[in-house]
């Protein structure tokens, strides 16, 4: 076996158990009310957190969010933290639960709201009396995506559009991995029939 | 929104010495010392302890009754480890095993009874309803007493955490409910249990997340 290669390994490997073993005896301390130690803990854990969020959320002001709801939810339930346990699966679970409330929360506002339609902006109801432009591909493919039921809306969207993994798409939408597996399969039939369609239209 | 340093200013100087939770064994084992507690006292002031000792005496009864308690014991450990961020979902599959053969024995028994009795007496209200509400009425105290503690650990996903409380309560009533049954379960007996429990469940699940709610946070501040 080459030695020399498991050593930078090895040593990422402790520097990560440092990392971690530092963020609970901090977060311990934080426990009995030492502010300074709490402010570098959560200092530290900041950029941590921006990085898991910038998985789900391509807008920045959505990873700042969510690193601010993880930061706030992180306060409130200091004391079920446990010294005896790591401390990092323990903050990564609050960040992946906070920010899959959070992706949640934006799907149900996206399904309630409705974005005004530019065709009403057109002189005539009927699209084919206003050919001005042509509308292009990706456009028609979001309408078609937008038609879909809402699982199959959330999955398509979450692995395909926004190039989520399965475990990650999983975690934001609550579904299962067979069921976003399963929409997935229903929403691509769903939207070859729909743009078929589309096109033999005269 | 504020910057996020200034956040962590403003949470930095809020800081305040806060009690750690116990571990969750630790608190369901207390939980439930307190329940044989109460129990045990009102059992005995009733004065109805044997008649588990008579009910022992019908093939099965001790199967449905341990996996009675077994699965009530199982669903309280199984909400206060669910309560908690790092640990893990599978606790949610605890009680099952021990309910399933809770059910199969109680089935069981009312196919034993049917034999015994005729399907027109097993079929038959009578005390059907009396099991019900006493199911619902013990069940009440026991909810409540639960959700005060589980409220304390403030789980970021209540609802697996109230099922399990549900299932829970609903099965220690049903446990303590056999000191005061002292005849064989028939059909309606184990469809008014199974009736009492689901209720139990739904009610502990849908009043519960009003009194057990996430952390508030800044979800649905902005769209």
């Amino acid at each position: 076996m080459d030695s020399s290669a498991s050593e930078p390994a090895d040593s990422a490997a402790a520097a990560v158990v440092q990392v971690g073993l530092r963020w609970g005896i901090l977060m311990m301390q934080a426990q009995s009310g030492d502010a300074p130690s709490y402010r570098r803990l959560l200092l530290e854990v900041t950029p941590y957190l921006r990085a898991i969020a910038r998985r789900y959320h391509r807008d920045m002001r959505d990873v700042e969010d969510s690193v601010q709801d993880v930061l706030l939810t992180l306060h409130t339930v200091r004391h079920t933290y446990d010294p005896g346990r790591p401390f990092k699966p323990w903050l990564v679970t609050i960040a992946r639960r906070r920010i899959a409330d959070r992706l949640r929360t934006q799907w149900r506002t996206c399904a309630r709201e409705s974005q005004i339609n530019e065709s009403l902006y057109e002189t005539f109801a009927d699209e084919r009396a206003n050919p001005s432009e042509e509308p292009p591909e990706e456009r028609v493919l979001r309408a078609a995506i937008e038609q879909l039921p809402s699982a199959q809306r959330q999955a398509v969207t979450l692995l395909k559009m926004e190039e989520m993994s399965l475990q990650e798409a999983a975690q934001a939408s609550g579904q299962s991995v067979s069921s976003l597996k399963v929409a997935t399969h229903r929403a691509i039939k769903s939207l070859r029939r729909m743009l078929s369609a589309d096109r033999n239209e005269p | 929104m504020i910057p996020t340093e200034d956040l962590i200013d403003q949470l930095a100087e809020s800081v305040t010495p806060v009690r750690r939770l116990r571990s969750p064994l630790l608190r369901a084992s207390l939980w439930l010392l307190g329940v044989l507690c109460v129990a045990g006292a009102v059992i005995l002031a009733a004065g109805a302890v044997h008649r588990i000792a008579e009910r022992s005496l019908t093939p099965g009864f001790d199967t449905e009754w341990a996996a009675t308690v077994l699965t009530g014991v199982c669903a309280v450990l199984a909400a206060f480890q669910l309560s908690l961020p790092d640990r893990s979902r599978h606790w949610l599959w605890l009680p099952l095993p021990t309910l399933l053969v809770w059910v199969g024995a109680s089935g069981f028994g009312c196919y034993r009874s049917w034999l015994l009795v005729g399907a027109d007496q097993s079929l038959q209200l009578g005390e059907s309803a009396h099991c019900f509400l006493f199911i619902l009425a013990v069940s009440v105290p026991l909810a409540i007493a639960l959700t005060v503690p589980l409220r304390r650990s403030r789980p970021l996903e209540p609802m697996p955490v109230l099922w399990c409380a549900g299932l829970g309560v609903a099965a220690l009533s049903a446990a303590i409910l056999q000191f005061f049954h002292p005849f064989n379960i028939t059909v309606m007996d184990l469809a008014a249990h199974l009736a009492a429990i689901a209720l139990v469940v739904l009610l502990v699940g849908g009043l519960g997340r009003q009194v057990v709610r996430p952390p508030a946070g800044l979800a649905g501040d902005r769209g």
